[in-house]
């Protein structure tokens, strides 16, 4: 048997640590999982889903084919299965495809077209995708699931530091005094960094201050736990800064060089007290004063947070009282200093870097800059929109009033993954064309016209860039199934088509022939990426940017002399509460996140083994809630919110503070989001995920 | 920075320069002088429990685990002397007596290298185990253990720090268990597979690489998995 014998490196394609692995194929099935011990990130360790639950890339209900609907145009369009779909030629799709796209383009033109593009496909795939969407389709309403995740921490940072990305290396971590976490179940959901964290404080000493409104595991190695209310977050940061400048912990010589603002940002300290904190956010003051003790006289301290802070309607204001933080005690711009947003994506940060967002080209160059602007037009020979286009809600909500007609999706699942499900799945009957891609039918693709089957990660080559900048390779070790091909081949034949009938042929460029190629033009139009190649990467096993000649180094830590901006902004906040907070109706608060087994909305965990260990959804409840609501673990309750209803089993654990329910979204039989509020925040436009007021009730 | 104090020291005639703190055996790798190993792993601590990286020092008594012994000024050191390789040898062979070896290829290499004879201890009696199938995700085979530790280092303060494994039993009963001796999926265990990773033998195994092995296809792999899933459900 020699295939027994062949093994393939390359990167993980559930979360945002980018762990290096080893694929061992058999017989064209992914038999083992391994780890090089001596490669960066991961060094070895991986997680159950890395080591375990990529074997949904053989699952037997991958898309072989391309289909089309067997009732085209009729109308209201209405979610079907595969049944409801006919077998058709790549040709026969392609055409049907680009003519709808052009059809629209046309008729409405090109703003009424709303794109898709993913976190799980390849920096390459994205960034051909919007060049097509930008350069062919002429509009920029491009956006991926980062502004569901991460968009507020990016707003955050680009108030506060001028920049968006993870400020630290994860190998940095093990030299750290101080870590604070908050807003993230890091052994859940980044559990290798996880492994890293508990390695900097087991092995070398340093402290950890957990601020989490559920008892997480991390909280067992936490020096202070500091269990907040949900939603209270601000409050909690404000009161850490205020004992910070009270007690004379900033770092004088930092503010004064480089951070400013503090003179309109101090006064706005003072109402929040540890006193006040107490009320608002139920911890003792006192707990919150050592917090702040052990966070501002540490020499080294980073903050690693994740959906937790930015998942909500004051998803920046909890960003930036984070790098107020950093900004005021002079934790950045050092070795293991900083402030890291852990990504959720194998390639959210790359689907951002590579100009999947509305308002920016590849290295986040906006396009409502002239020269930029120019600097692409001129690349790519043709005129581009000079407006930003509309995020992914925004989106949603131009569909329901026709302002878009048509969408095009591609690896990625808005009807599991938007808040207020119902209401979004509605707005899907509205559009005129639906043209989906991707390696599995889901929730979206039950709306599609066209489903076009592209490659999973384990079929192709390209970069994926990780949490910490690393961009690295994937590479193909198995065949693909059937017809399936590579994203950026199909979004590359269906410009072509495109151009074609709306008479701007040849006009943007898409000749590749490899992925390589589609990297070096971005990298030529990007000044982050100069100095990377595949060839590069391959040789160094991942290189961080900014990068921006062939003989730089890379950058693993960020803001050592300066921030994008200049100076760090400390900025004045004030509390916010949630948009929706529970009432005698609706009593409890519900939030929504995620478990060790399962990612996202399903599609890749509930086709693999890991089904197997946690098949169904739960919703942890705190033994006293359980108690006034009469339910034991495994027990059926019924959730209402203000949007809808689901059902589903019970787990009783201290897990989670009382008054407050946990419910995982990735099960779509108890779709989480079906209860969730579109409530958001106003800058980043992120939904709060984490927030609703719910009804549970025995069934 | 303080410059690293060196020590100097001789091994199998060689005159060398190592960082005080070095252990014998990272003195001998930078000779490129190959010492076997069994329980030590690039990933996981030097716990001297396998005895086979023993060499001779002049003036030692007994023979020094060379994975843990530290480096001093003028030392001595042999590494494939008579004695050393008598006792690798014995090691190989009481090893082989207790468990079944025949899975763990590197060993079967050792065996060979040293002239190990499998029949020296006819007597003996292998440990037997029930393979453990409590878990969709790996198998465990304790009949196969030599009871090297590395999942239990890698479960605690080497990789994962999740303290799922331990020690059980004393004597020839020793053996890697859970707390309590209870099923996987009612531990602290999260199926990381680092254990898995770091298993010398097939003593943990994938249950995928397990079922192939077994002679089942992919497809077969898939139903029997469903089946069980039924079944579970059934059940309850």
């Amino acid at each position: 048997m020699s295939e027994t014998a062949k093994t393939v490196r390359s990167t993980c394609p559930y979360c945002g640590v980018g762990c290096q692995v080893d694929l061992k194929i058999h017989e064209n099935h992914i038999s083992r999982v391994d780890a090089p011990f001596d490669v960066a990130p991961n060094y070895g360790r991986l997680c159950t889903k890395g080591r375990y639950g990529i074997d949904y890339v053989s699952h037997p209900s991958r898309l072989t084919y391309p289909m089309i609907r067997k009732d085209l145009g009729a109308r209201p369009r209405k979610p079907v299965g595969l049944s409801s779909f006919r077998r058709a030629s790549w040709e026969e799709a392609l055409d049907l495809a680009a003519e709808k796209l052009a059809a629209i383009v046309k008729e409405n033109g090109s703003d009424a077209l709303g794109t898709f593009c993913s976190a799980k496909a390849t920096n390459e795939d994205n960034y051909l995708f919007q060049k097509f969407v930008r350069g062919v389709l002429g509009t920029n309403n491009v956006d991926h699931c980062s502004r569901l995740c991460h968009a507020a921490s990016v707003a955050g940072l680009q108030i506060t530091l001028g920049s968006s990305a993870m400020s630290n290396s994860i190998a940095e971590m093990k030299d750290l005094e101080v870590l604070l976490v908050t807003g993230s179940n890091t052994s859940e959901t980044h559990p290798v960094i996880s492994t890293f964290m508990r390695e900097a404080i087991v092995k070398n000493g340093a402290r950890l201050i957990v601020i989490d409104p559920r008892q997480i595991e991390m909280s067992q190695f936490a020096d202070h736990f500091l269990q907040l209310k949900p939603g209270t977050d601000v409050v909690m940061f404000q009161a850490l800064a205020n004992v910070i400048v009270n007690e004379g912990l900033v770092d004088q010589e930092f503010l004064e060089n480089r951070v400013e603002g503090l003179e309109e940002y101090l006064p706005s300290l003072e109402p929040f007290t540890p006193e006040y904190a107490e009320e608002i956010c139920g911890v003792p003051a006192e707990a919150i004063r050592q917090a702040a003790r052990l966070y501002g006289k540490a020499n080294a301290a980073a903050i690693y947070w994740g959906m937790g802070i930015s998942q909500s309607s004051h998803g920046t204001d909890n960003a930036i009282s984070l790098a107020n933080l950093a900004l005021l005690t002079g934790n950045i711009g050092r070795p293991g200093t900083g402030l890291n947003p852990l990504r959720g994506q194998n390639n959210v940060q790359g689907c951002s870097d590579s100009g999947g967002l509305p308002n920016v080209y590849p290295g986040y160059q906006l396009v409502n800059d002239p020269d930029l602007r120019s600097k692409f037009e001129q690349h790519w020979g043709v005129p581009l929109d000079p407006e930003p286009g509309l995020t992914t809600m925004e989106m949603v909500d131009a569909a329901e009033s026709g302002a878009i007609k048509g969408y095009y999706v591609m690896g990625e699942n808005p009807m599991m993954s938007e808040p207020d499900l119902l209401h979004a799945r509605h707005v899907m009957e509205n559009l005129d064309f639906l043209l989906y891609q991707d390696i599995f039918m889901n929730e979206t693709g039950e709306y599609a016209d066209v489903i076009l089957p592209a490659v999973s990660f384990a079929e192709k080559d390209g970069t994926f860039t990780n949490s910490d900048r690393r961009v690295q390779l994937v590479r193909p070790a198995i065949k693909p199934p059937g017809e399936a091909r590579p994203d950026w081949e199909i979004i590359q034949d269906l410009a072509l088509r495109v151009e074609e009938k709306l008479a701007r042929k040849g006009s943007a460029g898409f000749k590749f022939t490899h992925p390589s190629q589609i990297w070096d033009e971005m990298a030529e139009l990007t000044p982050p990426f100069q100095g990377i190649t595949h060839e590069r990467v391959e040789k160094e096993d991942g290189v961080h940017w900014p990068c921006p000649t062939p003989d730089h180094p890379g950058t693993p830590y960020l803001f050592t002399d300066t921030f994008p901006r200049g100076k760090g902004k400390l900025t004045p906040l004030v509390y916010r509460p949630s948009v929706e907070l529970p009432d005698n109706e609706y009593p409890l608060i519900l939030s929504t996140g995620r478990v060790l087994y399962h990612w996202h909305g399903g599609t890749m965990t509930r086709r693999s083994k890991l089904d197997d260990i946690y098949p169904e959804a739960l919703v942890e409840i705190h033994p006293d809630d359980a108690n006034d609501i009469g339910v034991n673990s495994d027990d059926w309750v019924k959730i209402r919110s203000r949007r809808g209803e689901i059902e589903v089993k019970v787990l009783v654990t201290q897990r989670s503070s009382k008054g407050m329910v946990f419910l995982p979204f990735h099960f779509v039989e108890a779709a989480a989001n079906i209860l969730t509020v579109d409530a958001r925040d106003p800058q980043a436009k992120i939904p709060d995920y984490k927030v609703c007021a719910v009804a549970v009730e025995k069934r | 920075m303080d410059k690293e104090k060196l020590v100097q020291l001789t091994i199998d005639g060689k005159e060398c320069q190592v960082p005080e703190g070095s252990t014998l055996l990272q003195a001998a790798r930078n000779l490129d002088i190959n010492i076997p190993v069994i329980c030590l792993h690039e990933a996981t601590t030097s716990e001297g429990l396998c005895r086979q990286c023993v060499v001779e020092v002049e003036g030692w008594g007994r023979l020094a685990p060379s994975c843990i012994t530290p480096v001093a000024d003028g030392m001595v050191v042999f590494t494939d002397s008579e004695r050393v390789i008598r006792t690798r040898r014995t090691i190989l062979e009481m090893l082989n007596a207790s468990v079944d070896l025949s899975n763990s290829p590197e060993l079967q290499v050792q065996m060979e290298i040293y002239g190990a004879d499998p029949e020296r201890f006819p007597g003996a009696k292998k440990r037997e185990r029930e393979i453990l199938d409590d878990n969709p995700f790996y198998v465990r085979d304790y009949s196969q253990c030599i009871l090297c530790w590395r999942c239990v280092q890698a479960c605690a303060d080497d990789m994962q720090y999740t303290y799922a494994l331990a020690i059980g039993g004393r004597g020839h009963d020793s053996r890697i268990t859970t707390f309590f001796d209870v099923p996987l999926p009612e531990t602290t265990c999260v199926f990381c597979g680092n254990c898995v990773a770091v298993c010398p033998t097939k003593a943990l195994q994938g249950k995928t690489e397990h079922l192939l092995e077994e002679g089942l296809q992919h497809h077969e792999i898939r139903a029997r998995r469903r089946e069980e899933r039924l079944e579970k459900r059934r059940s309850k």
